[in-house]
């Protein structure tokens, strides 16, 4: 077995849009690496704009869609191509989703704690009703709620953040090593937001869960992270410790996301620079952000910009850091 | 200007009325921006509808009233909302927050600006010279004149959003209500269109109402701000004084309650929920989540009142509200 928790190897994923003339692809991940080191759970943000490919990337590793390229292993086991049903359950006991909208991932016509005693049932594999109802109960009591305040109720009757937390209580019930969490905090109120953030941190450090927390909301990523990936356009162009990557980012794009963020105590000041058409950028041959980085030279409108470590820690990719100079053929690594 | 006076609006509903906005005052004075901010469920965009005058069942203006003063033909006039339906588009307009479901989706961004405008005073134009002045407005907002033959669906969710503004603001309306414009958006365009709208304000020298949850969107753009909660107002101010010495509990919450990046204190959410607006408890609506909350608060309901020149609280203890811990455990449900 390898020493790593998680890897993400060469990963793409490749979508057709158009009819069936002048068809276009679209590679909504491009040749993603990633890997977590085993028995160090941490809290990995993926941090891009809509249309990044991140969610796309979540999907991916909760085997909901397949990778056109490459392989992904969670715990030395694939999660990409075919699964049988019993690998299939096997998956879900170790890695589970919470989704953006709690709204929606609960059916309004049923009881909340439904889906809580199916994946106690089905996922966890509790035989008796007594088993499931402990299972609940735990998890339950484990996000700061409790099973008679849950049970019998409707969706209607939470407010979004109590919902989200009922999603990573069930999240939690088959006691999974890895949970991938979609924009989980966007859909709710700022009052709240961080009841739901701080239960990461709970779940990393006292039930040893690797979390992979997609964002596009810079200051929660900051705040629960250790490790980040910043993605654009299918890319990942700068990764590595959140503390470094975020306070002294490298990459011309995590500057400006830093820039752009709202924040309370400085203001902004210069005008910032919209993409026009999106579905260009995918295409481009070289750095998919050249078309609107300041510091763009034309070797980076021609070739794949390098992948350079600095300070032994995080990794940018990027022709600056090397002053324009084209890689070694052997990647530049 | 607009004045807001004692306005209660209702929603009529099975379960009963629920009072989504009590006994709400304030003015919006010419040429500032001025922000609306509180959480889901608090009223503010229920406020908007009372402002932009589309109050219709179930929802309606039960007491109190609104109304715009504005300059036609060189003379002060005040209208009433019920009659602002006249004035949209020409003197007051409106930004919402969902692009895709605004924009019809089968017809071109063009003859969209021709529905909206066929009506107006800007018929007499003929459809030539309107299409040449639309062109040259979007060139002003340094907007590509392309996506004009294009469809909704084929532009980006910001470059929807964009469009919106740019035809919610072609004629130079003196108000210009906007409704969470940019919630849905990633930070980058966030900062793009927000930048726009300022600069736009700035121009046009008209008045801009902003309704967001996010503090951070308000600290950057807005003058002045009004806090809801529950369907009432507890604080207005100038935005630089709100931020340095808020006087509502709830006020100094919001802004304490996310993280902000490069900072390592630790944060607590709200606890506990926003109660219902179908039967409001006496007394102060934050009581039961409030720390400085005594039984005082719980019975009696605290009037607007100046606290200091042109900063409103509605709080009986205003003046310790700075001294509530900011840092340590609180309860999280």
């Amino acid at each position: 077995m390898s020493d790593k928790f998680l890897e993400i190897k060469n990963v793409s994923k490749i979508y057709r849009i158009g009819g069936l003339l002048g068809q276009t692809k679209i590679a909504a991940v491009d040749n993603v690496n990633l890997a977590l080191e085993r028995g160090k759970p941490q809290v990995l943000s993926i941090v891009g704009e809509s249309g990044s490919g991140k969610t796309t990337l979540a999907r991916m590793l909760l085997h909901l869609i397949q990778p056109t390229h490459g392989e992904i292993l969670i715990d030395g086991m694939q999660t990409g191509g075919q699964l049988n049903g019993a690998q299939l359950k096997a998956f879900r006991r170790r890695a589970q989703p919470i989704f953006q909208n709690p709204f929606e991932s609960f059916s309004s016509r049923k009881t909340v704690d439904t889906y809580l005693f199916e994946t106690a049932r089905n996922i966890l594999g509790a035989q008796t009703q007594a088993a499931a109802n402990r299972a609940v109960d735990e998890a339950l009591v484990n996000v700061g709620l409790s099973a008679e305040r849950v049970v019998g109720r409707y969706p209607n009757q939470f407010s979004g953040g109590e919902l989200q937390r009922i999603s990573v209580a069930r999240a939690m019930i088959p006691r999974p090593e890895l949970i991938v969490a979609d924009e989980p905090v966007s859909m709710i109120d700022a009052s709240m937001r961080m009841n739901v953030v701080n239960l990461f941190k709970k779940l990393r450090d006292e039930f040893k869960v690797t979390i992979l927390y997609i964002t596009h909301d810079l200051s929660t990523a900051y705040y629960v992270s250790d490790q980040i990936a910043i993605m654009y356009r299918g890319s990942i162009v700068e990764s590595g410790p959140s503390a470094k990557v975020l306070k002294t980012p490298s990459h011309p794009y995590t500057e400006l996301l830093l820039d752009s963020v709202a924040k309370i105590g400085e203001k902004w000041n210069e005008v910032v620079r919209l993409p026009d058409l999106e579905t260009k950028e995918y295409g481009y041959k070289g750095c998919k952000f050249a078309g609107r980085c300041a510091y763009a030279r034309e070797v980076c409108r021609q070739a794949k910009p390098p992948i350079v470590t600095l300070d032994g820690q995080s990794q940018v990719h990027c022709f600056k850091p090397v002053d324009y100079q084209h890689p070694a053929p052997a990647g530049g690594s | 200007m607009i004045r807001v006076r004692n306005v209660c609006l209702h929603y009529q509903t099975v379960q009963g009325t629920v009072k989504a906005v009590e006994n709400v005052s304030f003015d919006i004075f010419d040429g500032e921006i001025l922000g609306i901010a509180g959480e889901s469920g608090c009223g503010k965009s229920t406020l908007m509808k009372g402002i932009y005058g589309n109050v219709e069942a179930p929802l309606a203006l039960t007491q109190g009233s609104i109304e715009m003063e504005i300059e036609q033909v060189g003379e002060r006039q005040v209208i009433p909302s019920t009659q602002f339906h006249r004035y949209w588009w020409e003197h007051i307009s409106y930004i919402p927050q969902a692009s895709m479901s605004v924009l019809n989706p089968v017809v071109r961004i063009q003859d969209q600006f021709f529905d909206s405008y066929l009506r107006a005073d800007v018929r007499a134009l003929g459809k030539q010279q309107l299409q040449g002045r639309i062109a040259e407005y979007l060139r002003e907002l340094e907007l590509p004149v392309e996506v004009l033959h294009s469809y909704p669906h084929q532009l980006s969710g910001g470059m929807r959003q964009r469009v919106i503004v740019a035809l919610a603001t072609f004629v130079h309306p003196r108000f210009v209500l906007a409704d969470e414009p940019t919630t849905a958006l990633d930070v980058v365009v966030q900062r793009g269109i927000l930048t726009m709208l300022v600069n736009l304000q700035r121009q046009l020298q008209n008045t801009f109402i902003l309704v967001s949850h996010d503090m951070g969107v308000h600290y950057q753009i807005t003058d002045r701000m009004v806090i809801m909660y529950a369907g009432q107002v507890v604080e207005i101010a100038p935005t630089a004084i709100l931020f340095e010495r808020p006087r509502h509990p709830y006020t100094q919450l919001l802004i304490n309650s996310l993280p902000r990046l490069g900072d390592d204190t630790q944060r607590f959410g709200i606890g506990g929920r926003p109660p219902s607006l179908l039967a409001p408890p006496p007394g102060c609506r934050f009581a039961a989540r409030c720390h400085l909350a005594d039984d005082q608060c719980r019975q009696v309901q605290p009037p607007l009142v100046e606290v200091a020149p042109g900063h409103f609280s509605a709080c009986l203890k205003h003046e310790w509200v700075t001294e509530i811990p900011l840092v340590g455990e609180r309860e999280t449900t």
